[in-house]
């Protein structure tokens, strides 16, 4: 059952899982579908800063599965969506950590995915009127 | 390359979690921002507790 504010603002058309893939691709743009300016405008700003922040100490992106505990990492990373792919792209991150705020960046990407992932299923509930 | 403190990179985490933490747990703006606080609070607090902990332990 769609909410009432969402009916108002016309935004329960269309397919149901949209602002789920689009918070997940990009950080707040399910929250931006829902027309949830201020929330999106948040989301948005943490995810892509702890990302970004991430990467400025020299974090690790990973980008196989060699072990579980990479396996969990990959699994953290592909929360941020076309981030990760973008920085898989481009080369960003460093292939090996090798200073202490470095393992804090490698964390601060997994966790950025982590909250992204959060974020998105946020957006789907308020798309599905579970949250209002 | 940035590199912070231990005690910046803990605040700076901190920050952002409670920012989605805030805004995906609680429905209205009001209580979004006082859960964002007190997640923020209990990160940053726990952190100088269990620090002072580890460092009277140590001794």
């Amino acid at each position: 059952m769609a909410s009432v504010e969402n009916k108002v603002a016309g935004v329960d058309k269309g397919f149901v899982y949209l602002p789920l893939i689009a918070g997940w691709l990009v950080p707040g743009a399910g929250h931006f579908l829902l027309r949830k300016w201020g929330r999106g405008a948040l989301v948005s700003l943490s995810i892509v800063c702890m990302f970004g922040l991430g990467l400025a100490m020299q974090g690790k992106i990973y980008s196989g599965a060699h072990d579980v505990l990479e396996m969990l990492g990959l699994v953290g990373d592909l929360g941020n969506g076309l981030l990760f792919f973008l920085g898989r792209a481009m080369g960003l991150g460093a292939d090996q950590v090798q200073v202490t705020t470095a393992d804090y960046g490698t964390r601060f990407i997994v966790v950025a995915g982590l909250l992204n992932v959060i974020s998105a299923v946020d957006a789907h509930n308020l798309r599905t009127g579970r949250k209002l | 390359m940035f590199r912070p403190s231990h005690f910046t990179a803990l605040v700076l985490f901190a920050l952002f979690a409670s920012v989605i933490f805030g805004i995906t747990m609680r429905e209205t703006p009001r209580r979004m921002v006082r859960y964002g606080v007190y997640c923020f609070s209990l990160f940053v607090g726990s952190a100088i507790v269990l620090s002072w902990l580890m460092y009277l332990i140590a001794r």
